[in-house]
């Protein structure tokens, strides 16, 4: 994944992540955000801090949810599966799924729900039609380990991988229109065929 | 630090059965200062067998309050930042007004003619304290267990007094598992012959009753984990069995020596109000869903369960999230492992500290600080 990358991107440039920046940057000030699998809060600590919002998050694990809580940020300890259902319809105006799509049991079911739930939806995944994953598999013959899948097939926690057209084509017969898409390859921002380029792709989508 | 102990009297508090106390008065304690546009006033709700002295050090016993090590300089609840305030609760047998005190109309103590009482009734009492302080606004209220009960119902009653709630191993609603325990406590003392219908003030007090029904306290406190490592099956100065039920093992001794400190410091009659008042104790009035009832609450929470819990299990914290989640109320909810059990909320200091700091600095910058 593209968690070492230093971050140079416009305005939130003191995020750590590389998606957590380009993610920042798509959501407009004094909304309201819900993030799913939030880790140790820090991009909700930064949007509550830099963008005045009202930033909520789900996340699993208890020390990260201690993390999260302990700088303030409101997180729920538990399943993304079946976390969602409490939520009002429409009760966010951003629902952030980062890196964890390709990680749910029942990855359709989530993206609806994320569209009940929130006006508008960023999902970042790392994509399974990067070259080198392609490479690995067709020169080794074997589950594609990399940098972006770092795992053993039998402890990878991505059960559903996914590629760029692989979202795109879902979100055609869905019906979910992409408001914006931004793919990147380490700190590099990528247009030119993203689905062999892309490392991690980001978008903005909504009903 | 030595803490004294205050006290407010108030002409007359309404009950939810219907009666009216008069005069009633509260024991409490402050801590820290009170900022100038009063918005630091954090309000400590005590569990069944605490009271008012939660922090410092008593100048009438030498102890330090039951929640010492949450709060004082630099603690979770940070006296340099905050004022911090705990009150005895309505039927307490630690200067608020109780079954123990004496009423105006006989000149005799009340025993069994006070009224029954809730946990509604509590957080009223609790209010006129509040209000007669000069505090419109809490910045947060905050308890365990039954604590934690009445953290919830101030939400629910005075959702525009409150900026937060620190609900902590605690549920909406007694269930039938809890008001069992607590009915066996009751019974013991009932069955007690030094109960004396509850006239005992001038006599001997029913010790052996209370005294048992301490034991089944302790034992729902603590954690089939905990009890194995403080005790295990180790005998109590002795190495071989008494066959003459006699203390044999030490897990039992520490029972015993549970159950009879606390006759020194607990009253009966006050043991059955409040237990009674728990086992009524349910938010949602055993007709509406708990979200309705949350419905004009503001406040934002932080919501605490322990892993080895079994008294108030995790799954009753994970209700009060849900039905809060669902008005779309900023919540935040973590279940801390610990093996303490139900204990865990006086003894798991450092994880809380962390988790309510966060918290509490949060609401106050964006909700008081102004």
């Amino acid at each position: 994944m593209t968690a070492e990358t230093p971050a140079t991107v416009s305005g939130s440039g003191a995020l750590k992540r590389r998606d957590s920046s380009i993610i920042a940057d798509l959501i407009e000030p004094a909304s309201r955000v819900l993030d799913l699998g939030c880790g140790d809060g820090e991009l909700l600590a930064w949007l509550a801090d830099n963008k005045n919002v009202d930033a909520r998050g789900v996340e699993i694990s208890t020390s990260k949810v201690q993390r999260a809580i302990s700088r303030g940020v409101s997180v729920y300890q538990g399943d993304i599966d079946e976390g969602l259902a409490d939520y009002p319809d429409q009760a966010f105006d951003y629902v952030i799924l980062s890196q964890t799509l390709q990680e749910t049991r029942a990855p359709l079911k989530v993206l609806r729900e994320l569209l009940r739930v929130g006006r508008k939806a960023i999902v970042a995944f790392p994509n399974f039609a990067h070259w080198r994953v392609r490479l690995a598999l067709l020169t080794r013959g074997r589950a594609p380990k990399t940098s972006l899948f770092p795992h053993e097939w039998y402890d990878s926690p991505n059960i559903h991988v996914l590629s760029v057209l692989d979202f795109e084509e879902l979100c055609r017969t869905e019906g979910f229109v992409i408001e914006h898409r931004h793919c990147v390859s380490g700190a590099r921002r990528v247009t030119l065929l993203p689905n062999l380029r892309a490392q991690t792709a980001v978008y903005l989508i909504r009903r | 630090m030595v803490v004294e102990v205050k006290k407010a009297v108030f002409d007359s508090l309404s009950l939810d059965n219907g009666a009216t106390l008069s005069p009633v008065e509260v024991a409490y304690e402050t801590y820290g200062r009170l900022n100038d546009t009063r918005s630091n006033a954090i309000l400590v709700l005590h569990a069944f067998s605490g009271d008012a002295h939660a922090a410092g050090i008593s100048p009438e016993t030498g102890k330090p309050g039951w929640w010492d090590s949450m709060i004082g300089p630099g603690k979770a609840f940070d006296t340099d930042k905050y004022f911090v305030i705990c009150s005895n609760v309505l039927g307490g047998c630690r200067g608020t007004t109780g079954p123990g005190s004496i009423n105006p109309v006989t000149g005799k103590r009340y025993a069994m003619t006070f009224p029954g009482i809730t946990i509604t009734d509590m957080v009223r009492l609790q209010k006129m304290l509040i209000d007669s302080l000069g505090i419109r606004k809490l910045l947060s209220v905050s308890g365990g267990s039954m604590g934690g009960m009445q953290a919830l119902q101030w939400a629910v009653a005075y959702p525009d007094s409150i900026e937060s709630a620190i609900p902590i191993a605690t549920t909406a609603c007694h269930s039938a598992q809890q008001i069992a325990f607590n009915e066996v406590g009751r019974q013991a003392i009932l069955f007690d012959p030094d109960w004396n219908e509850g006239n005992y003030y001038d006599g001997k007090p029913p010790a052996r009753g209370l005294a048992v029904a301490r034991m089944v306290g302790h034992i729902t406190y603590m954690s089939d984990e905990s009890m194995r490592q403080k005790f295990g099956r180790r005998l109590r100065s002795k190495d071989k069995f008494g066959f003459d039920f006699s203390v044999d093992f030490e897990v039992e001794s520490y029972l015993r020596y549970r159950g009879g400190e606390f006759v020194n410091r607990f009253d009966a009659n006050s043991y059955l109000y409040i237990t009674k008042a728990m086992d009524y104790f349910d938010l949602a009035n055993g007709g509406q869903s708990l979200a309705a009832v949350f419905e004009s609450t503001r406040a934002r929470f932080l919501v605490i369960s322990f892993t080895s819990d079994w008294l108030y299990p995790s799954y009753q914290s994970v209700e009060i999230v849900r039905a809060l989640r669902s008005r779309n109320v900023d919540v935040a909810y973590c279940e801390l492992p610990s093996n303490y059990g139900h204990d865990a909320f006086l003894v798991e200091v450092g994880e809380q500290t962390e988790l309510i700091r966060g918290f509490l600095a949060r609401t106050f910058r964006e909700r008081a600080a102004a």
